[in-house]
């Protein structure tokens, strides 16, 4: 068995176990962990199929932020979650069903067909042995690539519109500072002199 | 089984994490972050089919696709995570047999 094989089956049983944990977990926050696990073991995967790039950039847009956005959340909501799992194996015999049949049509679909090769030689961006991982994408990326590339920056600057315009609420009897205001008071508004008699007081 | 790695390895490898993302929207039916969670996994696994055609075909485009994949998870997960903020704020749950608020 070669070095990089031992690693794929190191990687991928340790991804699968971990998914397995990510569903079956009684625990979300043991949930959220062990989806980082799979993220983690995926990128391990990314990097023996090649794609530096995509492996280093699943670890931190999944594990420095969607898991951690995960985590946030999960602790942050106050939930029975023991309760919430009661009628977990009333559907599990369904889901099992499905996801036999499913399985078994994708390993089908996955162990019988070959690509043919005219297919492999007419690639739209073919990978140059001599340029690393991360420079070839950027220089697909900006060029041929460009208006996707927008497309996607598009597509995360609405997501987060979405998530502030979704969560901000406006509490009433709140003091919130009011620089117009402030900026407009008047000398009259605010201090009046008042001659004081000796010996009387106000 | 051969001693190099093959597409078949990947897209076996893929084919599992699927059907435990789909199994596990089955299994946790009440439970909307974790419903969110094997949404991650699913993606995850087209993430993974289309980096090993990648490295198969020899085309980068495939890793291209993965990234804006990528991209739409996170803004997924982002938008999700805060419709199940204010659904948790109004009803005080996040339960699925909960939501039934716009049904007529």
């Amino acid at each position: 068995m070669t070095l990089p094989l031992f690693f794929f089956y190191v990687f991928s049983i340790v991804a699968v176990a971990s998914a397995l944990m990510v569903i079956a977990s009684r625990n979300p926050v043991h949930s959220v962990l062990f989806l980082i696990l799979t993220f983690v073991n995926a990128a391990g995967l990314f990097l023996l199929a090649g794609a530096e790039f995509l492996a280093l950039i699943l670890v931190v847009v999944y594990v420095g932020a969607v898991a951690v956005l995960f985590l946030f959340v999960v602790m942050m909501l106050d939930v029975d979650f023991a309760e919430m799992r009661s009628g977990m194996l009333q559907y599990a015999p369904v889901g099992v069903l499905v996801g036999i049949v499913l399985l078994l049509e994708l390993l089908l679909v996955a162990g019988s067909f070959a690509v043919s090769p005219e297919i492999a030689r007419s690639a739209v961006v073919p990978i140059d042995g001599g340029l690393e991982n991360t420079r070839a994408l950027g220089q697909i990326m900006y060029t041929r690539y460009v208006y996707l590339f927008q497309a996607a920056g598009a597509v995360l600057l609405v997501a987060m519109i979405g998530a502030i315009v979704l969560t901000l609420r406006h509490k009433v009897g709140v003091k919130r500072q009011d620089p117009a205001v402030q900026v407009g008071r008047k000398r009259s508004e605010t201090l009046q002199v008042v001659k004081v008699k000796s010996g009387q007081g106000l | 089984m051969g001693l190099e790695i093959g597409l078949g390895h990947y897209l076996t490898v893929a084919a599992i994490l699927f059907t435990l993302g789909v199994f596990g929207i089955f299994l946790n039916r009440k439970n909307v972050i974790i419903i969110l969670m094997s949404v991650e996994l699913i993606l995850l696994a087209v993430n993974l089919n289309l980096v090993a055609f990648s490295a198969h075909l020899g085309d980068l485009q495939g890793q291209v696709f993965a990234l804006m994949i990528l991209t739409v998870a996170a803004a997924e997960a982002a938008i999700g995570l805060a419709i199940l903020v204010i659904f948790y704020r109004n009803r005080g749950s996040i339960a699925v047999d909960d939501v039934n608020m716009m049904k007529g």
